[in-house]
């Protein structure tokens, strides 16, 4: 609860830090501002803050589950603020109003993991929302960065009305907006009204938009293509866990004992999500493209932890988007140090990597094989958390399909890693030494040791989760 | 003393490899795979064949899961282990004549994979277990696919996606068999071990359990990546593949198949051994076909392994202690042959075994050696090869007695290997080291030193097995009666 505060606070400071014109400062201020609110976050650890009356009004709750995910989305976007040091230099760019609203984005969903009213599960997904809106057009002479923008707004807007309509609904049949309320009408009546389900229905299209869960992920390419490559990590790895964790936080209390109705429906579109995604994903051309497409199957594979819903779900998606989080800075992190030497962001950009900045080449690797799922990366270990865990539940059938398509995964995570190492550079004569700045090393390294360390040691994650 | 000793020194060696950026590298390897091989003997030496399990380690790994990390060495273990660590130093040894680009990095590699297969050999908890064997995966696909030939992209990417492909069904069957493990659950394979699952259940897990084994041995029809890899690869990437990680796929049906669904194994074992002996009579025609030497000894290799699992699927005690030394037969001539190949290779600049004769008179010493190993491998009696054949040969006749007509048949088919084996092991010694001397053979040099030090050890360890084979079969012994006696009741 704290760190929703100090964000908002820290975010004014820093759009009042932007008069001084000194893009360095703008920056560490925003490092100092994310690594105190971290702090902050771990000291509600063990007891939580009285902080008046959101608490007093069940507005929000903080507990040991909150607390984590909070931890996990302000310390992926800690790592990716180093990534803008080279972004911020750019002329056009404004680095004032992204890093305010990058925090103020945070605020969002940081409410939509602790929330404990439906309003503000709402009022988080639109401050995260809006945020994205307009960081994706945040470049603001490209074409693909307005229409990315365009896209965005335009659909999210539209899934956000259902979202809306489809509390209304919950509101109409149950007359709450409280996750306890909601519980209660829940277990109390026999047949619940059509309201009910329709009005849940219509709540996890619009969460599912959200998390560019297949058949809703349209926007997701052009978007992710489209947007400043920045602001793209965040989308994939912010949006997501905050997503996903108020979806499970959303069905694993008030809507438990309704689980055979949202059950059936959820898992075939999960197992649509993973085809899609992985399919799709070996068709292209583009590297960032191929990311998008990746964040989808991932999605898949997320969703597959919630559909499961049991005592292993919860930790399964706080692991599964934590590795992901960090496999995913650490590739986007990479191409952009790529992307803005070589102008490109196909697959061959990578190649011959390997001889000129072997540092990058290893760190892109190490994520590669972590979203592979590969032993020894955290991503497997997140991975075999959520077989287990749908296989605890019985849904053999998406779990194998879920195993089969993370085979068709190694297909387009390797083509980078072949292209990096056993590819040769376009232009051999062109220099292609990349200059990696001491932040960059930081986070980049950071990420990279994280994924090791979490593969190797997970213990020292799942003995945090309650 | 302790397994995980075993798995650690190559690992931090290959690290400490990793950053030694010039050609100091290999020799760096070189030490640390001796002293690898300094404390595996050691471990042999106090091996106790009778003691079950020894050198434990049992870490808790993921505790509120019940998921473990347990090392262990028991006589199922010791063989693939010795070979591992045997056979390491003269494959790190026999690339010391070939300059390669980045030596930190393949000689790193190579530890790195020593690493993962003796954990593969020494894991007695599944997911360890599951961690090492695609551990061992990701150095030898490097390896192969940075310092390969010219089409080791296309190849290596295919073995790499079947080989994964394998593993994944792995990964799920195991899932199975954890989650049926009583209340907070367990990975330990002796756990596995008393699951009594019914039967439909164990075709399943024998099904996913074994394609992912067949794919990495491999067995007939799942050998189609094998010849093209095994060509492409650098050498002692082939030596690795051929010589050791084969080799876990064969371990595997001891440990991790055999006893967890003995019904299915069971069921399904006239099944498999029809598969192997279709992949040892094929490999060995296709082999007798090659022109390309090293491709030869692909085949070669495919077609022994057929005679190793069609012995498995006896249950009779001779043969699968015949595999087991088959296994350390197996791997010693092989990563010999393939150094012959790579020798002749070098120094001529083609494989083609009709552009090669006469290397004997510039090179009479390679030549003896080169019999030594090409007649172990053949399975001349007093030689390693000649023990393991027999003793599989042996219980694949056992095993169908009671139809003395359909026993001698298959006997004689799976005999084919060795008839075969000598075919195309003759034609291959002969057509390169005898006849005329032909052109690319001109400038042909006697071994050196180096060279001689990974042969002739080789050497003197496939004689040693033939003429004292009970020295090794002794290790594994009570451990294959105590397999066969847990697992022979549970058949039915």
């Amino acid at each position: 609860m704290l760190s929703i505060f100090l964000l908002s606070v820290f975010g004014i400071a820093n759009l009042f830090l932007g008069f001084l014109k000194n893009r360095q400062v703008l920056f560490v201020s925003a490092v100092v501002f994310l690594l105190l609110t971290f702090v902050a976050n771990l000291v509600e650890w063990s007891k939580p803050l009285d902080l008046g009356s959101i608490i007093n009004n069940a507005m929000m709750t903080t507990d040991k589950t909150s607390v984590l995910f909070t931890a996990i989305l302000l310390g992926t976007a800690f790592l990716i603020i180093p990534l803008s040091q080279n972004y911020i230099q750019d002329k056009e760019a404004q680095p004032a109003e992204y890093y305010a609203i990058l925090l103020f984005s945070l605020v969002g969903a940081v409410m939509m993991v602790s929330y404990e009213n439906l309003l503000m599960l709402f009022v988080g997904v639109e401050l995260l929302s809006i945020a994205m809106y307009v960081l994706a057009g945040a470049n603001k002479r490209n074409l693909r960065s307005n229409e990315a923008a365009m896209k965005y707004f335009l659909q999210g807007a539209f899934a956000t009305g259902i979202f809306l309509f489809g509390i209304a609904l919950l509101y109409g049949a149950t007359g709450a907006f409280s996750l306890s309320g909601i519980e209660k009408y829940v277990a109390a009546t026999q047949t619940p009204s059509p309201m009910l389900y329709l009005g849940l229905m219509f709540v996890l299209i619009g969460m599912l938009f959200k998390v560019s869960v297949a058949p809703f992920h349209f926007w997701t390419p052009d978007v992710y293509d489209g947007s400043p490559t920045l602001f793209t990590a965040f989308m994939a790895t912010i949006v997501k866990t905050a997503g996903f964790a108020a979806m499970f936080k959303l069905l694993s209390t008030s809507f438990a004992p309704t689980y055979n109705y949202w059950q059936l429906s959820l898992s075939i579109v999960a197992a649509l999500t993973l085809v899609v995604g992985n399919v799709t994903a070996v068709y292209q051309q583009s590297f960032k493209r191929m990311m998008a497409y990746s964040s989808i199957s991932h999605a898949g594979y997320l969703l597959l932890a919630v559909t499961a819903f049991n005592e292993r779900s919860l930790s399964a998606i706080l692991f599964y988007s934590l590795s992901y989080s960090l496999a995913t800075v650490s590739a986007f992190g990479v191409l952009m140090l790529v992307s803005a030497k070589i102008k490109n962001e196909e697959y061959s950009s990578f190649n011959g990597l390997a001889k000129q900045n072997p540092f990058l080449a290893i760190v892109m690797t190490i994520a590669m094989l972590s979203l592979a799922g590969i032993p020894l990366t955290a991503g497997f270990l997140g991975k075999l958390w959520i077989f287990i865990s749908a296989f605890e539940r019985g849904l053999y059938w998406v779990m194998v399909l879920a195993a089969l398509m993370s085979a068709v995964g190694l297909y387009y995570y390797f083509r980078v890693i072949i292209a990096m190492y056993l590819k040769e550079p376009h232009n051999r004569n062109q220099d292609i030494k990349i200059e990696v700045t001491t932040p960059y090393i930081f986070a980049l390294l950071l990420t990279t040791l994280l994924t090791i360390l979490f593969g190797l040691m997970p213990n020292l994650f799942f003995g945090l989760i309650p | 003393m302790t397994a995980l000793l075993l798995v650690l020194v190559p690992l931090v060696a290959s690290l400490i490899v990793f950053f030694i950026r010039n050609q100091r590298a290999k020799i760096f390897a070189l030490i640390f795979s001796l002293v690898q091989l300094g404390l595996g003997l050691y471990v042999v030496w106090q091996f106790n064949p009778l003691g079950g399990l020894q050198f434990e380690n049992n870490l808790s790994w993921i505790p509120s899961a019940g998921i473990g990390f347990h090392l262990g060495i028991d006589g199922l273990s010791i063989i693939p282990l010795l070979l591992t660590i045997f056979v390491t130093p003269f494959i790190i040894l026999s690339a010391f004549g070939r300059n390669f680009e980045r030596p930190n990095v393949f000689y790193g590699l190579i530890l790195l994979m020593q690493a993962s297969l003796v954990g593969v050999f020494t894991a007695q908890s599944a997911f360890a277990y599951y961690l090492f064997w695609e551990g061992a995966l990701i150095p030898v696909y490097f390896l192969a696919a940075i310092w390969g030939g010219e089409n080791r992209i296309r190849v290596t990417f295919k073995f790499f996606i079947y080989t994964v492909f394998g593993s994944l069904l792995m990964l799920i069957s195991l899932v199975y068999l954890y989650m049926q493990t009583p209340a907070n659950h367990s990975d330990e394979a002796q756990v596995f071990y008393l699951l009594g699952l019914n039967s439909t259940t164990q075709q399943f897990i024998f099904w996913g359990l074994f394609v992912a084994f067949a794919i990495k041995m491999p067995i007939f029809p799942f050998h189609t990546w094998q010849p093209d890899t095994y060509t492409e690869s650098p050498t002692p990437a082939t030596m690795l593949l051929s010589g050791i990680m084969l080799k876990m796929g064969i371990y595997s049906l001891y440990r991790w198949l055999m006893p967890v669904v003995p019904m299915a194994f069971f069921e399904n074992s006239f099944l498999v051994m029809m598969l192997a002996i279709i992949g040892l009579v094929y490999g060995a025609i296709i082999a007798i076909q090659q022109q390309d030497i090293k491709r030869l000894l692909a085949y070669s290799s495919f077609s022994h392994v057929g005679l190793m699992v069609a012995g498995i699927f006896t249950f009779q005690q001779v043969a699968l202690q015949g595999a087991m030394v088959q296994m350390l037969a197996h791997g010693i001539n092989v990563v010999g042959l393939f150094f012959v190949v790579d020798m002749i290779e070098r120094q001529t600049n083609t494989r083609n075994l009709s552009d090669l004769g006469g290397i004997t008179q510039s090179a009479p010493f390679l030549t003896v050696l080169f019999a030594i190993l090409m007649l172990g491998s053949v399975g001349l009696p007093l030689t390693n090869g000649f023990v393991g054949e027999l003793l599989l040969l042996n219980g694949i006749v056992r095993a169908y007695f009671n139809d003395p007509a359909f026993a001698v048949g298959i006997g004689a088919v799976a005999g084919l290997t060795l008839i075969f084996g000598a075919v195309y092991m003759l034609r291959l010694f002969q057509g390169a080291m005898f006849g005329e001397k032909t052109a690319v053979v001109a400038g042909f040099r006697e071994i050196n030193f180096s060279e001689a030090m990974v042969l002739v050890p080789l050497c003197v360890m496939v004689l040693l097995m033939g003429v004292l084979p009970n020295l090794f079969l002794k290790l594994s012994e009570p451990a294959v009666k105590d397999l066969l006696d847990f697992v022979i009741p549970r058949i039915r």
